[in-house]
C-alpha cells in the first residue's frame, strides 16, 4: 500500500537528505507582517521543523487587510499569537510557538534566545535595531535574512558568515568525459571496437563518445600526438568524422544519428579538463589548509580531494562518473556507463583514503564522514560553492561600504534598480529623524517630499556619492507611505523562503548578498553590498 | 461600501490608489472610487485552482478584488497538500475549485469567488465575454492555448481593421517548473499571444499524479509510477538509497518494473533509454516558485485593472537555482500568427503528398504544434471530413484517407481546409498551395 508519507515525500527537489535538514531546522520570524507570514508559509508547507514568531504588536485593522494569516476577530490581540495559530493549521507536522515581545526587548534582556535558531528572518525592524540584531547573530554565526516589501519594491538581504554548498545543482554543465585525457578503462573499451568491420546496425549504434575517441586518436597519430587546437583544426576533425558515415550502394551516406551527434559534440568533448577557479580558491582557502578537530566535513573533503588532484588525479578532479544520453544500443551504452562509473568509484576510493588519513591526523573518528558523503562530494567537485557574505555593519559603515559600486550603478538611474536600495536607505534615515515613514498619512504626502529629498541628499553626501537621483523616485516612495501590497509581500515571501531553504539544506546557490525587486517593471537586481 | 469592511482595512492598497505617482499609467486617476471598482465591478476569471491558482486567489482577494470565478476540473489529491495551502487532508477527493472558493470566501469577508468544477471547454464565448481580465495558472499548454484562442476570437475589429479596444480582454499567464517560472501579460490582438511565442513553451513533461497512479497511457507514465511510487515503497537497494539516474543497476530495476506495468496496461515503448530520460528529469512543483509567479501575475492584474502603474511589457522569466535571476523582455507579436494575425495561413504541399504528411506537418511544425488535428474541407459545395481522430467512429471511417494523396482526395490548388484541434476553440483556416509534380 502506498502511504501518505511516501506520497508527500516522493517529490522534493532537494532530495531526502535536504528534506531531513529542513525538518530539523528551527526558523525564527521577527514580526508577523504580510511579508513575514508569506515567507513562513512557504517554509511550513514543505515541512520545516519548527517556527517561532517574535512580535510585540497588537493586530490592527490594516494588518488584517493585507495578511492572510490574521483575521477580523484577531484585531487588538497579540499579532505573534494569532499568526502562530493560523499558520499552524497549514501543516500538522510543524510545531510553532511565539513570543509576545518586541525584538529589541529580547535583545536587551535575553539575546542568547536567538542563538538556538538555524536562521532568523527579520521584517519591519528599524535600522538601529536591525544593526544590533545583525551584529549579535554575526558573532554567534547564525544566518540572518532581512526582508522588506515597500509599495512596489521588494528587498532581501542575506547575512551569512560562511556557507558552503556541495550540491549546487547547476542548470547547464559541461559533461566530464575526459576525452582529452582518456583513462585506461576508457581506452580499453574504445579499442575493443573496430568501426570498419562492424555490421551496419552496430556501426549506426556505436556511442558518439567512442566515435570521437577513434577519430581523435587517428588525428593525433597524424599530428605528433597533438589534439586539434583551434577552430580550423576542430572543423577538420569534424570533416574526417563526416567521411566516416557508412555509404549505401549508390555512395550516398546513410542516416547515422550517432555520427551526427559525434560531429555536434566535437567542440565540447575537446574542452580541456581542468579544476574550476572557484574550486581552486576553495583548495587554497586557509580553512582547507589548516584542518583542526572542529573543521567542518566540507573542508576535510576539500583537502582530501585537493590531495587526490595533486597525486592520482594528475591535476584533474575525481571523475564525475556520468555520461549524457546518446544514440546507442542499450548493451554498449550500459557498458560505457559502467566504464565511467567504475573509474569514478576508483577515484572515490582514493579520496576516501585521504579522508581517513586526515580524520586520523585531527583526531576525529573514522566514521565522521560517510562513504555517501565522499561520493556526493566527488560527484559535485566541479560545482562546489563557498559564500562568505559581508556583514551588515560592513555594508553600513562609511569606511567599508561599497561606495564605488553604488555610484557606478547610479550612473544610469533609468534602468538600474539599485536606485531603490538608496531610496530605502533614505526612507530609513527619514524614519530615524521623524519616527514615522514618509507619506504614511494622507495629509503629509506633499510636505514629506522635500523632507525625504533632504534625507536622501544627506545620505548621499555622507557616503560621498555625487550621482543625482531623479525627483520622481522621491515622489514615488512618498506615495507608498510604507504600504505593503500583498502581492509584493507574496513575491518576496516566495523568493526569501527559497533562500532560507538553500541556507538550511546547503543545496543550490544563495544570493550574495542583496536582492532588489522592482514590481513596477518586474525587473530585479542582485548586488553585493 | 458593502458593509463588510472594518476601519483601515484597505489602508495599504488605498495609498497606491488614492495618490498620483510619476510611474503610473497616463490614464490613472487617483481617487477613492477606484477601490469601489475593484470591490464591486471588476470581474476576474482565474483558470486553475492548483499551486498557482490558490496563490492567485489569495493575492487578488487581498488586493481588493471580490468578484472572481475560478475554473478547475481536478479534485484534491494527497500530493497537492505540500504546496496548495487552501487544501487540508479532509478535502481530499473534493473539487479543487469548490474548496478553494469556499476557503477564500470565508477567510476574506466580502469575497464572492464562484467555483466551476469543469473543463474550460465546457463554456462558450458568452461566458468568457463577461470578464475584465483572465488570469491563468495552468500546467497544461493545451488549455493555455485554448483560452488564448478563445480570447482572440472575442476581438472585434473596426472598419479600418484596427482592434476595437473595448473587445480586448487581457490575459495574465503564469507557469512554473521547479525553481523556474514565467509570467506574462497578453493584450489579445495588440501584443504577442501564446501562439506568437509557441517556441517559448517547452514540451510538457510533468504528469498528474492520478494519471500515474491509476490511468497510465504512455510509457512515461509507467516509468513515473515506478520512480515516484514503487521506489520509495519497495526500497530495492535498501533504506535511504535514493534513485540515481546514473546508476545502471537502479535504472535497470526501474526499467524492469515499468515494463511489467506497461504490459499490464498493454502499453508499448518502455525502453532502457526512455527510462533513464524520465528518471533524470525530476521537476516537481515548488511552493516558493508558485508564490513568486502568482504574485507577479497578481501585481499585473492590479495594474491592468487600476492603471496605477505601467503594465509589464510583456514577459518575465524567473529562476532561483543560482542566486535569484529574472529576465524581462518584450515578446514580439508575430505578423502572421495563426491565432491573432487575421492573415490566412498557407500550407504548401505537392499533390502526391499524402494526407498523413499534412497531419504530421501540423503536429510537428514548431509554429503549429497541433495535438490531434481534424481536417475538413468543402468539395462540390459540401462539407467533407477528410480525417478526424477525436471521435472513434469518424476516425475509423476516415483513417484510410491518410494513405491517399492529396490529388486522390480531390484537393486542388487554393483549396480552403479547416483544421480542428484541442489547442483551439475555433477551427483554423488554411489555404492549400498545391504544386503538381510537373511544376517543380
Ligand atoms: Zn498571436
Amino acid at each position: 500500500m502506498i502511504t501518505a508519507k511516501t506520497l508527500s515525500k516522493a517529490k522534493r527537489l532537494w532530495g531526502d537528505h535536504g528534506q531531513s535538514a529542513l525538518e530539523g531546522a528551527k526558523v525564527c520570524l521577527i514580526n508577523a507582517t504580510a511579508t513575514g507570514t508569506e515567507i513562513l508559509k512557504n517554509l511550513i508547507l514543505p515541512g520545516v521543523g519548527s517556527f517561532t514568531i517574535i512580535d510585540g504588536k497588537r493586530v490592527s485593522g490594516e494588518d488584517v487587510g493585507n495578511n492572510f494569516f490574521l483575521d477580523q476577530t484577531s484585531i487588538g490581540k497579540s499579532r505573534a499569537q494569532v499568526a502562530t495559530e493560523l499558520m499552524q493549521e497549514l501543516n500538522a507536522d510543524v510545531s510553532g510557538d511565539f513570543v509576545d515581545e518586541t525584538a529589541d526587548n529580547l535583545l536587551d534582556n535575553s539575546p542568547e534566545f536567538f542563538n538556538k535558531f538555524t536562521i532568523v528572518v527579520a521584517t519591519s525592524l528599524s535600522e538601529k535595531i536591525l544593526l544590533r540584531l545583525a551584529s549579535h547573530l554575526w558573532d554567534n554565526e547564525i544566518p540572518l535574512i532581512i526582508c522588506r516589501s515597500y509599495g512596489f519594491i521588494g528587498y532581501v538581504r542575506l547575512v551569512v558568515r560562511e556557507h558552503t554548498v556541495i550540491e549546487s545543482h547547476p542548470d547547464n554543465v559541461h559533461e566530464d568525459l575526459r576525452l582529452d585525457r582518456p583513462f585506461p578503462a576508457l581506452v580499453e573499451f574504445c579499442d575493443s571496437f573496430n568501426l570498419d568491420t562492424m555490421n551496419k546496425k552496430e556501426h549506426s549504434h556505436t556511442p558518439w563518445l567512442v566515435i570521437i575517441y577513434k577519430y581523435l586518436e587517428k588525428w593525433k597519430q597524424q599530428h605528433n600526438g597533438e589534439s586539434p587546437k583551434n577552430y580550423k583544426e576542430k572543423n577538420q576533425l569534424k570533416e574526417t568524422i563526416r567521411e566516416g558515415f557508412r555509404k549505401n550502394e549508390d555512395g550516398v551516406p546513410e542516416d547515422e544519428e550517432n555520427f551526427d551527434e559525434a560531429i555536434k559534440n566535437v567542440n565540447t568533448a575537446l574542452l580541456a579538463t581542468k579544476v574550476p577557479t572557484v574550486v581552486e580558491a576553495i583548495f587554497s582557502d586557509s580553512s582547507t589548509n589548516k584542518l583542526h578537530f572542529e573543521s567542518k566535513p566540507f573542508w576535510i573533503l576539500a583537502q582530501a580531494v585537493k590531495e587526490f588532484v595533486h597525486n592520482e588525479g594528475k591535476g584533474a578532479l575525481p571523475l564525475r562518473g556520468s555520461i549524457p544520453d546518446m544514440t546507442a544500443d542499450s548493451e554498449r551504452y550500459i557498458q560505457l556507463q559502467n566504464v565511467y562509473r567504475q573509474q569514478a568509484k576508483l577515484d572515490v576510493d582514493a579520496v576516501s583514503n585521504y579522508v581517513q588519513n586526515l580524520l586520523e591526523s585531527i583526531g576525529r573518528p573514522q566514521d565522521n564522514i560517510t562513504e555517501k558523503d565522499i561520493r556526493a562530494f566527488c560527484k559535485n567537485a566541479s560545482f562546489l560553492c563557498l559564500l562568505r557574505s559581508r556583514s551588515l555593519e560592513q555594508e553600513y559603515d562609511v569606511s567599508s561600504a561599497k561606495i564605488a559600486d553604488i555610484a557606478m550603478h547610479l550612473e544610469d538611474t533609468d534602468d538600474d534598480d539599485l536606485v531603490f536600495y538608496v531610496m530605502l536607505r533614505a526612507v530609513d534615515r527619514f524614519f530615524t529623524e521623524y519616527n514615522r515613514y514618509p507619506g504614511y498619512d494622507m495629509d503629509t504626502v506633499e510636505s514629506d517630499i522635500p523632507k525625504l529629498k533632504t534625507c536622501l541628499s544627506k545620505w548621499l553626501q555622507e557616503y560621498g556619492i555625487n550621482q543625482n537621483i531623479k525627483d520622481e523616485y522621491v515622489h514615488e516612495l512618498c506615495r507608498y507611505g510604507a504600504c505593503e501590497l500583498h502581492s509584493v509581500a507574496a513575491y518576496i515571501g516566495g523568493a526569501a523562503a527559497q533562500e532560507v531553504i538553500k541556507v538550511i539544506t546547503s543545496q543550490f546557490v544563495p544570493i550574495n548578498n542583496t536582492y532588489i525587486y522592482n514590481g513596477m517593471k518586474q525587473t530585479s537586481l542582485t548586488v553585493e553590498l | 461600501m458593502t458593509g463588510v469592511d472594518w476601519p483601515h482595512r484597505w489602508a495599504h492598497v488605498s495609498k497606491i490608489l488614492t495618490r498620483p505617482g510619476p510611474f503610473a499609467h497616463p490614464d490613472f486617476e487617483a481617487c477613492p472610487e477606484m477601490m469601489d471598482f475593484l470591490h464591486d465591478d471588476c470581474k476576474l476569471l482565474i483558470i486553475g485552482a492548483g499551486g498557482l491558482g490558490c496563490e492567485l486567489l489569495k493575492d487578488l482577494a487581498l488586493l481588493g478584488f471580490r468578484n472572481m470565478d475560478v475554473i478547475d476540473m481536478d479534485t484534491i489529491d494527497l500530493s497537492n497538500l505540500n504546496r496548495q495551502f487552501l487544501f487540508r487532508k479532509k478535502d481530499i477527493g473534493k473539487p479543487k475549485a469548490d474548496v478553494a472558493a469556499e476557503y477564500i470566501n470565508s477567510r476574506i469577508p466580502g469575497c464572492k469567488v464562484i467555483p466551476h468544477f469543469t473543463k474550460i471547454q465546457d463554456f462558450d464565448s458568452s461566458f468568457y465575454r463577461q470578464f475584465h481580465i483572465v488570469v491563468c495558472g495552468l500546467d497544461s499548454i493545451i488549455a493555455r492555448r485554448w483560452i488564448n484562442g478563445m480570447l482572440v476570437s472575442l476581438l472585434k475589429y473596426n472598419d479600418d481593421n484596427t482592434v476595437d479596444q473595448s473587445s480586448i480582454i487581457p490575459m495574465v499567464d503564469g507557469g512554473t517548473e521547479g525553481f523556474k517560472g514565467n509570467a506574462r501579460v497578453i493584450l489579445p490582438g495588440v501584443s504577442a499571444c501564446v501562439e506568437c511565442t509557441l517556441e517559448l513553451y517547452p514540451p510538457q513533461v510533468n504528469f498528474p499524479m492520478c494519471t500515474i497512479a491509476h490511468t497510465p497511457r504512455l510509457p512515461e507514465h509507467c516509468i513515473e509510477y515506478v520512480k515516484v511510487l514503487l521506489w520509495p515503497q519497495e526500497k530495492p537497494f535498501g533504506e535511504g538509497v535514493e534513485l540515481d539516474g546514473d546508476d545502471p543497476a537502479h535504472i535497470k530495476w526501474v526499467y524492469d518494473k515499468a515494463s511489467e506495468r506497461a504490459s499490464q496496461y498493454g502499453i508499448s515503448g518502455v525502453t532502457y533509454r526512455l527510462t533513464q530520460g524520465v528518471v533524470k528529469r525530476i521537476i516537481p512543483a515548488v511552493a516558493s516558485t508558485n508564490a513568486v509567479i502568482a504574485a507577479a501575475c497578481a501585481t499585473e492584474v492590479f495594474k491592468l485593472a487600476t492603471s496605477c502603474c505601467q503594465v509589464l511589457n510583456n514577459y518575465v522569466n524567473f529562476n532561483d537555482t543560482e542566486g535569484i535571476y529574472t529576465y524581462t523582455f518584450e515578446a514580439e507579436k508575430k505578423d502572421n500568427c495563426a491565432a491573432c494575425s487575421q492573415i490566412p495561413q498557407h500550407l504548401t504541399f505537392s499533390e502526391d503528398d499524402k494526407l498523413q504528411d499534412v497531419v504530421d506537418h501540423l503536429k510537428e511544425s514548431a509554429i503549429y504544434q497541433l495535438k490531434s488535428p481534424g481536417i475538413i474541407t468543402t468539395i462540390d459545395g459540401k462539407n467533407k471530413t477528410l480525417f478526424m481522430s477525436t471521435v472513434k467512429c469518424i476516425e475509423d471511417a476516415t483513417k484510410s484517407n491518410l494513405k491517399k494523396s492529396l490529388k486522390e482526395l480531390g484537393l486542388e490548388n487554393g483549396q480552403e481546409i479547416y483544421v480542428a484541434d484541442p489547442t483551439t476553440p475555433n477551427s483554423l483556416l488554411f489555404r492549400l498551395q498545391l504544386a503538381s509534380k510537373m511544376d517543380d
